[in-house]
């Protein structure tokens, strides 16, 4: 062998495709051929640009393999059916790149570092697009509504922010994240960094059937060396008119992903903004799954109930569809609690949680709650004859544990 | 005179890229006529489900992201659109005696009634397609497919659209009787007839509609691919996108007709049955034997040939020359795109033989065009039976030969078995059953059809989808039934 670094290959499943041609018209390189059988990608030609995808009438066209050496037009003729998922195994050392601009693909290497580096998606979460829209063409958005979702009174000031893409089409799954091009340039004359965050909305709109999503950002102001300074990216959005126009990438992300079938139980452990993704999770249960088989239960650590996000739409789900633990460090008179006190207080329901093969744990927020939390699970795990370590590694391994902080 | 006129925005209403809303012209007449058209849907679209909330997909533009929105919407309130594939600059008629001509951006007037004709009769199949299918949906084997059956009939409406854009922009008063006329026109009324014969019969169950979109909508394509290549611009880009949208009807009939074999072959193996013409045990299981599918497919193939026309034909010749309607896959065949000079093998039956005659190419178009469909079914035939020998059931479905069971072109008198042997009119009336659904086959497959309305559920003769649309699972609610 060679070395070669790994790559996504881009494959046809011979099992589905009806060969209508579609995907042959619609690549804009003629990466896409075909003999009687089958049609296939070229790897050597094909970009990435997914023009393919949306067209195909079967799915036939979104499969994908980590390969170290790519399958040649001729092998993939042959096939009655793609080959085994093998190659990925040996290759998972070498993960794919979560997004291909390398600036955001960093941003979420650092996110996911609390997970020991990426790990796979959950089983039945739905393919997602990465990578759609670019800092060289990237998609605009409309701002349609920009309201603080936290009281008026409180430090902490967070918004709820929902861009409209018009007709362009942006494909996104909860759990990813997008990026935002703040404009203009640094003091050095260079473009602004991207910054990443996660859609809070469901992949059918923030207002099902349109083209919308939401985004929670909190306004960053602090002092350093007795000045105040005030976050770009976030001030720029925060402070944002009703129909100004964004520059959006991406979307990002194809790990931290929601499991589409109904029997997942979803353990959503978050702090302030993090709370983005699990938004989206919920209301995609709650619009289109509400007699799920599988469990929500959503712990939420915030400062007060004024400055928790969202408090008070969340007070109005029916217990029925989630298991809602708002937990608060600074209510005057009470004692301080934390996600992690709270988790262990749960400690039964939680390790019932983790005997179960369709739990899906979920971890969003700052970096500071990571530690904590992977504490308790530990504890709990101690006291339920679970091996935490054991358990965390295969549930890493199947797709079932994943950790987004910042 | 006080009139109050409702404004409308039609850029909004009706997704398109013909500048629709800075030609007045055209937006007069799509105004006259698209509430006849909702009329119509109201009227002969899917009977019972106007209601229901149903997971499509919208074109509302022709680049990769525009072209498939997935959503729920209520069909009457779906966004029919008037989309062409974009413009190459540049353009040249590629074939007959025009070829090398920039390609037309107006009608040619010494064509204009060959042209018109030819959209009419592309045109009138689409709105005759839905009326067929109207009452399927009462039977669905699963949510999915019912989702399956009302995308493949939105799109069929918005085909019509695409022809009806044709008619009103560049054919003046004819075009706007002729839109008016495809509303009028019924499948199967005997007084208002639909201009095409298969398409007056109504789709009696699921397994026909799977053959019809497998093998009639094939035609369909074919017919498309052709006019895609058409010398007249505009006709050559409506008929490019509407390929784009066919390939999901393509792909609903071989995945029906596939995954009514799969149940078929796992429900055999499941009950210990090996023998294909153990039709009692098989049917007894609720699946639907081979035999019978494959009698199906006798039937579906040989009527959708007759479709093709004569073989042997001087108005395909003349289409072809005037640069309106090329073969299959013109630009992609290597010749001189005139034809003058070619000849093209046609088979003939003569005096109880088979007889290769070489006929003109030109003349031969329909003929030709007819082979090229043959083969382009294969494709779908030979997954069937590998899907078949994965099970280990021992029994191979295949096209019957196409001679067998023709009403039109040079084999209307022959009787011909599937497999090609030339009899007599007693033997064919003798052996007809063995070979093309009876009654009772019609019967059994009609008792099938009991809707399975349920979130996944899938009815006993059909294996549910190995992927479902949108990435969504088969347990989807693709249809929230109102």
């Amino acid at each position: 062998m060679s070395g070669a670094q790994p790559k996504r290959q881009h494959l046809i499943d011979p099992e589905i495709c009806i060969r209508c041609n579609t995907c042959e018209e619609s690549c804009p390189i003629d990466a896409v051929t075909h003999n009687d059988d089958n049609y296939v990608v070229d790897a050597d030609k094909c970009e990435y640009c997914l023009h393919c995808i949306s067209p195909c009438p079967t799915g036939a066209i979104d499969n994908w393999r980590l390969v170290s050496q790519p399958y040649s037009l001729e092998e993939q003729m042959e096939w009655e059916e793609l080959p085994p998922e093998r190659q990925i195994e040996e290759a998972k050392t070498e993960p794919a790149s979560e997004a291909s601009e390398t600036e955001a693909a960093r941003i979420l290497e650092v996110a996911h570092a609390g997970q020991g580096g990426s790990v796979v998606p959950p089983g039945s979460a739905a393919k997602p697009y990465i990578n759609v829209f670019t800092r060289a063409e990237p998609a605009i958005a409309r701002v349609m509504g920009n309201r603080r979702i936290t009281d008026a009174g409180t430090e902490s000031d967070v918004r709820h922010i929902v861009l409209d893409f018009g007709s362009t089409a942006f494909p996104f799954l909860e759990g990813q994240s997008i990026g935002i091009v703040p404009p203009g340039t640094d003091d050095k004359g260079r473009a602004h960094a991207i910054r990443l965050y996660s859609v809070a909305s469901p992949r059918d709109g923030e207002r099902t059937n349109h083209n919308n999503l939401a985004l929670s950002v909190k306004r960053v102001v602090y002092t350093e060396n007795g000045e105040e300074v005030r976050g770009l990216a976030s001030n720029y959005l925060c402070d944002l008119e009703r129909g100004a126009e964004v520059k959006v990438t991406g979307p990002f992300g194809n790990t931290f992903l929601m499991p589409d079938h109904p029997e997942a139980n979803l353990i959503m452990i978050c702090t302030g903004t993090g709370a983005a993704p699990f938004r989206a999770m919920t209301e995609r249960r709650r619009r289109h799954f509400s007699n799920a088989s599988g469990k929500l239960m959503l712990l939420f650590g915030a400062r007060t109930p004024g400055e928790l996000p969202y408090f008070g739409p969340l007070t109005k789900l029916p217990e029925r569809l989630i298991d809602r633990q708002l937990v608060f460090s600074r209510v005057p008179g009470q004692d301080k609690e934390y996600v992690q006190d709270r988790m262990r207080k749960h400690a039964d329901v939680l390790a019932e949680y983790l005997k179960d093969e369709n739990t899906f744990v979920f971890i969003c927020g700052l970096k500071g709650m990571e530690q904590g939390v992977d504490e308790a699970f530990a504890e709990i795990c101690q006291n339920n004859e679970l091996d935490w370590p054991e358990l965390s590694t295969q549930m890493k391994a199947a797709g079932r544990y994943h950790v987004e902080t910042y | 005179m006080n009139e109050i006129v409702e404004q409308v925005n039609y850029d909004e209403l009706i997704p398109n890229n013909v500048e629709l809303a800075d030609d007045r012209r055209l937006k007069r007449a799509l105004e006259q006529w698209q509430p006849k058209f909702k009329e119509w849907w109201l009227d002969m679209g899917p009977e019972g489900f106007q209601a229901a909330q149903v997971y499509l997909r919208t074109a509302v533009g022709v680049d990769p992201k525009g072209w498939a929105k997935f959503g729920y919407v209520k069909m009457p309130d779906y966004r029919w659109g008037i989309l062409l594939a974009p413009k190459v600059e540049g353009r040249e008629i590629p074939f007959g005696a025009h070829k090398g001509e920039p390609a037309w951006q107006e009608v040619p007037g010494e064509y204009r009634a060959m042209l018109r004709r030819l959209i009419v009769i592309q045109g009138d199949t689409e709105p005759a397609s839905v009326e067929q299918q109207r009452h399927l949906g009462a039977t669905a084997p699963s949510l999915y497919d019912l989702r399956n059956l009302f995308q493949v009939n939105v799109e069929e409406g918005r085909h019509l659209w695409a022809m009806v854009y044709l008619l009103q922009k560049y054919f003046g008063r004819d075009g706007r009787e002729e839109a008016e006329m495809l509303l009028q026109r019924r499948s199967g009324n005997a007084d208002k007839p639909r201009i095409l014969g298969a398409f007056n019969e109504e789709t009696p169950d699921w397994l026909s509609f799977f053959m019809f979109t497998f093998f009639t909508d094939r035609d369909g394509k074919m017919q498309l691919e052709s006019l895609a290549q058409s010398g007249f611009d505009p006709l050559s880009r409506s008929c490019r996108f509407m390929l784009t949208e066919e390939a999901h009807h393509m792909f609903v009939g071989e995945t029906g007709v596939g995954r009514t074999i799969q149940r078929t072959c796992e429900a055999m193996v499941e009950a210990g049955i090996s023998d294909p013409n153990d039709v009692e045990a098989i049917r007894a299981l609720g699946v639907i034997d081979l035999p019978t599918i494959q009698r199906k497919v006798n039937f579906h193939f040989s009527v959708t040939l007759d479709l093709f026309g004569a073989e042997v034909s001087t108005n395909a010749a003349n289409a072809f020359n005037a640069g309106l309607k090329a073969r299959y896959q013109e630009i992609k065949l290597e010749d001189d795109h005139r034809l003058l000079d070619d000849t093209y093998p046609v088979l003939h039956c003569v005096d109880g033989q088979f007889v290769e005659q070489q006929e003109p190419a030109l003349n031969a178009l329909n003929g030709r065009l007819c082979d090229d469909y043959i083969k382009d079914c294969q494709g779908g035939i030979k997954r069937w039976n590998k899907m078949i020998a994965k099970t280990g059931v021992d029994f191979q479905i295949a096209s019957p030969h196409k001679a067998f069971n023709r009403r039109v072109g040079v084999f209307i008198d022959a009787h011909v078995s599937p497999e090609g042997e030339i009899l007599s009119q007693q033997e064919w009336a003798a052996r007809e059953s063995e070979w093309l659904a009876s009654v009772e086959d019609g019967e059994f497959i009609h008792s099938l059809m009991q809707p399975s309305s349920g979130i996944g559920e899938y009815a006993s003769w059909i294996a549910p989808p190995r992927v479902g649309i949108d990435g969504k699972p088969g347990d989807f609610e693709y249809v929230q039934l109102a």
